[in-house]
């Protein structure tokens, strides 16, 4: 019915339509020119004057420090919320599951300024931690819900059946709940750490000073403009992890042909 | 060996993660400004010439930063709002009097933009940058020269008009047109001024935040409400461009520094502000910005083409009707209101 | 099972994190006066009757139109592509996965500009369509494209669940259908669809609700010329200084949003009252 050229041309264009702005970007972060308007001609001045600029490491720096933090933080929470949830019965259930669902049923503003009245109330010193605590908020919920299907595929009878053979819960959970799972423990966390990287609002208005992230520092810009110098970083970046999971997928290859070796 | 990796990984994280948080017995001063607002090797000569060091956040606007003053649970140091934020800040205590005798410069600051409506002693605020509003035109897109804000409304220019997406700018150009105050608490005047800015949206392009500047620059459309600073940038990339200040008289505004309530080191802050107002960091900011700086003594060491710049240094005669934003208290919601009417029309 | 015990510290997460913020937001919604000092507020539904305006729900509608044109767009598009990368072969499979997310992982006002180049009227699309011949279509500054970043935006969000439940779909089925001599059509649309409604469910869902309450994209791709409600909500925090009409409008959305789920959990007969997830 549906010919495989067609399927092709199909997906090239949709991951060229993904990624046609991330080309341009790298484009324009070589454009001898401030704005967009033109092409004016090669250059690499904004990777220069990215080098010299101090605070965009300092900003870089906490983006990924809070962006791996909480995605691990929230992974972990969130696999063991999910657990517990999936045990529950009934109106209980259905109260916790939409409680849960709440921040991603909000507009962020409204998650960030109700959290900044919290974090006030409490008497809180806005800083790295209260930034942590926002970002692992609004992550969990995603990570719980990544996970509750994986849960309800899996058949319930291994964990018993583990028990009955002896395993304590904790092994049972350990060594059979979890391997089960792991697709939605792992797309939970992507999720997790995609959310946090790009978060501007909760982010401004949870944090302290001296802790700033890209998003905050990009947003900043908005009234003077975007220097292009971010366009240098987003290009540096972009390469930056590209390469990374090219070097986990290769790793992960090499690993499953020397499993497959031995046996 | 892969759970050895990932703790370890986990220790360093956890340390630097520390590490970061005490700073040491060293003196630390707490700047917040908006993005891409200074120069940043004036941060490192602060740093170097003092021995204190420079902890550097931004804001994207002077609401944002007002919220995160208001709340607390932060101490900034020094903050850069603009002329209104400032009479809000006043009014409700948030910011601290600044010994000007600590300004060495302060007597040498433009006397026209000293003791304005929003700082009437200047005890509060030392003064940043500044400018104007007014009409950036391309004249190879646009037939005559454009001289007032009336002209934005001519079906002539249909789908050539960028407005800016702001609610208080946009609202003031059709005030001033209607030669009503831009500051005005009037609903009668307000509500004549969005029935102008009704009857203009079919031939507007788009309301447009910094991005107006590409769409500008790369000829796009021809006409636009700019603000000084980007027009200089504008007209430097472009030279079909012209900028004029409209005939029934804009905006003028500035940006300052000021040094909040609850700073843990004002001594620092003022330290900091003095440096600022150097006529050599002053001119090292206003050249990297590509805004006015309020410092004759800075302005002096600048390129001789942005001197006598019209656009950048207009003359006293230019500046004759410019009004400065007051706070507009309870009447910002009816602002609110009216931009929504605005922007729902079909 | 034991087990159970170890949902609990995140309940008490929840309570101090989701709920209490809840509440507050609630208070606000429910109260007027000074939005930055607790002492001055009174009860009043004044800003639910204010919003009971056309005005007001005109801007819901217009958000709530929007949203529903593009999460179909993306479910039109997106479908199609999550069958693709289904079929292959798990290795494939993986990298084209990632290769769906890392987009996400830049910044998204910046990819949002990006479109800006592209679109304008001396962008490169502009220049390729009138190469080929079509002149004169502004594809900028308007709804147009605006659903075109709202789908830009959310595709991958519409695809991941699609694409997990495909995979998980027992294979044995499809040939069972094949054998008894249905043809490719209805295949797909006995077979395979049906089994996929929960991810189709899952990915409306992630597509709709951040669409309704989007702002920068319609903001930087539409020129601003349409309030939206994420828009009004938006403003009321970060500029007017309203958090009680803010917090009211935030509270009619949400009951909005979960109106709209619970009438779609009703097309999906697995999720028997509550093993909602994701995907």
């Amino acid at each position: 019915m549906v010919n495989r050229n067609l399927k092709r041309l199909y997906t090239f264009l949709i991951f060229a339509f993904l990624y046609a702005p991330i080309i341009i970007l790298i484009i324009y972060s070589f454009n001898d020119s401030k704005f967009r308007g033109d092409w004016s001609g090669f250059t690499l001045r904004w990777y220069a004057e990215l080098f010299r600029d101090r605070e965009v490491i300092r900003v870089l720096y906490y983006t990924f420090a809070i962006a791996i933090t909480s995605s691990i933080i929230s992974t972990v929470l969130g696999t063991v919320a999910a657990i517990g949830i999936h045990g529950m019965r009934g109106i209980t259930k259905k109260s916790i599951l939409n409680l849960n669902y709440l921040p991603v049923l909000n507009p962020d503003i409204v998650t960030a300024v109700a959290l900044m009245a919290l974090f006030r109330m409490a008497r809180l010193q806005f800083g790295f931690i209260t930034l942590l605590l926002a970002h692992i908020t609004f992550s969990v919920p995603y990570v719980v819900l990544s996970i509750l299907p994986k849960l309800k595929q899996m058949n319930v009878h291994l964990a018993e059946a583990a028990m009955d053979l002896g395993a304590t819960p904790m092994y049972a959970l350990r060594k059979v709940v979890i391997p089960e799972i792991m697709p939605g423990i792992i797309t939970g966390g992507l999720l997790a750490f995609t959310l946090s990287i790009d978060d501007f609002v909760i982010s401004f208005f949870t944090t302290g000073h001296g802790i700033s992230n890209l998003s905050i520092y990009i947003y900043s810009m908005a009234r003077k403009g975007i220097n292009p110098t971010i366009n240098a970083l987003s290009t540096l970046m972009f390469i930056s992890l590209v390469a990374l999971l090219l070097i986990i997928n290769s790793r992960s290859e090499k690993s499953k042909k020397i499993i497959q070796e031995r046996r | 060996m892969k759970n050895r990796i990932l703790i370890m990984l986990a220790m360093i994280l956890v340390i630097s993660v520390v590490a970061a948080g005490c700073g040491g017995n060293e003196q630390t001063v707490n700047v917040y400004n908006w993005g891409d607002y200074i120069d940043p090797e004036v941060l490192d000569l602060f740093e170097e010439e003092y021995g204190i060091r420079v902890v550097y956040d931004t804001y994207a606007t002077n609401e944002d930063l007002y919220v995160k003053m208001k709340q607390g649970g932060n101490s900034y140091d020094v903050v850069i709002p603009s002329d209104y934020m400032i009479e809000r800040m006043i009014r409700e205590d948030l910011l601290m009097e600044i010994n000007m005798d600590n300004i060495s410069m302060f007597e040498k600051i433009d006397e026209r933009f000293l003791n304005l409506d929003y700082d009437p002693d200047n005890s509060y605020s030392v003064p940043y940058m500044w400018g104007t509003v007014g009409i950036i035109y391309n004249t190879t897109m646009v037939d005559r020269p454009l001289t007032s804000w009336a002209d934005l409304w001519d079906e002539e220019f249909d789908g050539e008009i960028i407005m800016l997406n702001s609610q208080r700018d946009t609202l003031a150009v059709a005030l001033k047109k209607l030669g009503y105050s831009l500051n005005t608490r009037d609903i009668g005047e307000l509500e004549e001024a969005r029935d102008e800015l009704i009857d203009q949206k079919p031939i507007v392009y788009a309301y447009l935040g910094d991005e107006v500047k590409d769409v500008i620059v790369g000829g796009e459309a021809g006409i636009a409400v700019v603000w000084s600073g980007d027009a200089v940038a504008m007209m430097d990339e472009n030279p079909d461009l012209e900028y004029v200040i409209p005939s029934e008289g804009t905006n003028l505004w500035f940006d300052a520094m000021a040094i909040p309530a609850n700073s843990q080191n004002p001594e620092a802050a003022e330290q900091f502000i003095d440096f600022m107002t150097r006529p050599e960091i002053a001119a090292m900011n206003a050249d990297y910005i590509g805004y006015s700086s309020p410092i004759p003594e800075a302005v002096e060491k600048l390129d001789e083409e942005i001197q006598n710049s019209p656009v950048a240094y207009p003359s006293d005669e230019m500046l004759e009707n410019t009004e400065v934003f007051k706070d507009p208290q309870d009447i910002i919601s009816e602002y609110d209101r009216i931009w929504t009417e605005i922007t729902s029309a079909q | 099972m034991k087990l159970n015990r170890i949902g609990y510290p995140y309940l008490v997460w929840l309570g101090m994190f989701i709920l209490i913020p809840l509440l507050l937001v609630m208070y606000f919604a429910f109260t007027t006066g000074d939005s930055q000092n607790f002492s001055t507020f009174t009860f009043s539904i004044e800003n639910f009757e204010k919003f009971m305006s056309p005005l007001y729900l005109g801007v819901l509608y217009r958000s709530v139109k929007l949203a529903f044109v593009s999460t179909l767009i993306c479910l039109a598009l997106g479908y199609p592509i999550a069958l693709i990368i289904s079929k292959e072969k798990p290795k494939i499979r993986n990298v084209m996965v990632l290769m769906l997310v890392i987009p996400m992982w830049m910044n998204f006002l910046l990819r949002t500009y990006a479109w800006l180049t592209l679109l304008g009227k001396n962008g490169i699309l502009t220049k390729v369509l009138s190469s080929i011949g079509i002149e004169g279509i502004s594809l900028l500054y308007n709804d147009t494209a605006v659903l075109l970043g709202m789908v830009y935006n959310f595709l991958p969000f519409m695809v991941l669940p699609i694409f997990s439940v495909l995979t998980k779909m027992d294979k044995n089925l499809v040939e069972a259908a094949e054998d008894l001599g249905a043809n490719k059509a209805e295949v797909f649309w006995k077979v395979i669809f049906p089994l996929s409604l929960p991810g189709v469910i899952t990915g409306i869902t992630m597509v709709f609700i951040p669409a309704v309450s989007t702002f920068v994209i319609s903001g930087l791709l539409g020129g601003n010329k349409s309030t939206l409600i994420g828009n009004l909500i938006e403003q009321q925090f970060r500029y007017t200084g309203d958090w009680h009409f803010g917090s009211t409008m935030s509270i009619i959305l949400m009951v909005f949003i979960l109106a709209s789920m619970a009438v779609t959990s009703k097309f999906d007969k697995e999720k028997e009252g509550g093993g909602g997830g994701l995907w």
